[in-house]
């Protein structure tokens, strides 16, 4: 018997197992972004890795569709406290940018067009756990879900699936991004809550 | 630190329209907030089960004092109880404040535009609010689009002559009597109008459903506001 809430009763304890602590289930898929949505056309589009030492490495929408593309299905999880199950994309895994770069960086950031930065472990975006993503449950990813293309990160609370990707920046140190600038958690792993600052 | 989760209790619940409510807790060691952030709340059943949703905070820091604004969704787990039936005087458990971005500081001296769509004016009318408190001459434009007159939140507030606040309702489906607007969503003229008197670097915050942000963010910069003056805050 608990002392808080009296007469609330709840739903969704089937999906105990299927959701991280504190996230409830959505079917619909909310959009959060901190401004205007960008409106980037795939022309002159580019996807650049800069390493520690400043070399770049740049992809064309075309060479990128180019790459080796996949199919991944994956539950994604909001820091707002939605959970969206068995969404399906179709992009480029990260492996495929990171093959061959030389570098001795363990951390990134993620750039954005419109400005928005994010900041990950470079570990984070190999082993097949991270894709750059452009179409969306069959159909191209819609400016207000980052369309053209994201980063897609579903280990990850989502606002480290960037929006509007644009690159990553190879980072000897670990430097914040946007919303880890302004209390969000560094690392934000859903199954362990980490949220803000401090969790 | 990281926020964590204090007991809440419910001293009032006031309508706002006929299904929104403000719900006025007491919560002892609140750590105080800015105008525009929001915070958690959690509710737990009798066998454990938990279920937490984000609301926004509808006025400034005051003490233990915290208000939030509740529009009910449909078939909500959370915002149905919380609209009509947690009791006054029982508890519930918040976590905050959160949210370090769509927030208004009592030192920006800029005027500012408000864009508020349905219940998105919640942490809007906060930063009028925390406007109200301080000695500033700048001005706050609120441009806020509602359905009909019916559905207009701190409808008092709003209306009250505040030389400083220069409010205008938008309606989309039917006008009062006498509003000389033609029933309609916000159109690029209604902004424009909106950011009369603005400098270039004010702020503008847009709160309210996806579309209505969207829309009205697309407008904005359209009209030439710098994206990265234009905060936004989405729901739905």
């Amino acid at each position: 018997m608990t002392s808080f809430s009296p007469g609330f009763h709840g739903r969704g304890r089937r999906l105990a197992e299927r959701l991280p602590p504190g996230q409830y289930p959505t079917e619909s898929f909310p959009v959060l972004s901190a401004g205007p949505t960008p409106k980037v056309p795939t022309e002159g589009w580019a996807f650049t890795v800069t390493t520690e030492h400043g070399e770049t490495r740049s992809w064309s929408w075309d060479d990128m569709m180019a790459l080796p593309q996949q199919e991944t299905v994956h539950d994604i999880h909001c820091v707002t406290r939605w959970s969206k199950f068995d969404t399906r994309w179709r992009g480029v895994a990260l492996d495929a940018f990171l093959d061959g770069v030389e570098t001795e960086a363990e951390h990134v950031v993620v750039t954005s067009y419109g400005g928005y930065t994010t900041n990950l472990p470079l570990a984070d975006l190999r082993g097949g756990r991270a894709w750059v993503a452009h179409t969306y449950d069959g159909f191209p990813l819609s400016p207000e879900h980052g369309g053209p293309a994201r980063l897609l990160v579903p280990h990850l609370y989502l606002w480290k699936s960037a929006k509007w990707v644009r690159g990553l920046r190879l980072t000897l140190q670990d430097e914040p991004g946007f919303w880890e600038s302004v209390g969000y958690h560094a690392y934000g792993d859903p199954w362990r809550e980490q949220r803000t600052w401090g969790d | 630190m990281a926020p964590v989760w204090l007991p809440a209790r419910l001293d009032e619940r006031r309508p706002e329209t006929a299904t929104a409510r403000t719900l006025a807790f007491t919560v002892p060691g609140w750590p105080g907030h800015l105008a525009g952030q929001h915070v958690d709340v959690r509710l737990t059943a009798d066998d454990g089960y938990q279920a937490v949703r984000s609301y926004s905070l509808a006025a400034p820091a005051d003490g233990d004092r915290v208000e939030l604004g509740v529009q009910p969704v449909p078939d909500g787990e959370v915002s149905p109880y919380l609209a009509a039936e947690l009791p006054v005087g029982a508890e519930v458990e918040l976590r905050g404040p959160l949210g370090n971005w769509f927030v208004w500081r009592p030192e920006q001296s800029a005027p500012v535009l408000l864009v508020a769509g349905g219940s998105g004016v919640v942490p809007l009318v906060a930063m009028v609010r925390a406007h109200r408190r301080i000695a500033a001459r700048s001005r706050f434009h609120l441009l806020y689009s509602v359905r009909s007159p019916e559905d207009v939140w701190y409808g008092g507030l709003l209306a009250d002559g505040d030389p400083r606040l220069d409010v205008r309702i938008v309606y989309t489906r039917r006008a009062p009597a006498g509003d000389g607007r033609a029933p309609g969503r916000i159109t690029a003229d209604d902004l424009d109008r909106g950011v009369t008197g603005l400098e270039p670097a004010s702020p503008i915050y847009v709160c309210g459903p996806t579309a209505f942000v969207e829309a009205v963010a697309d407008r904005l910069t359209e009209l030439g506001r710098d994206p990265a003056t234009i905060r936004t805050e989405r729901f739905g």
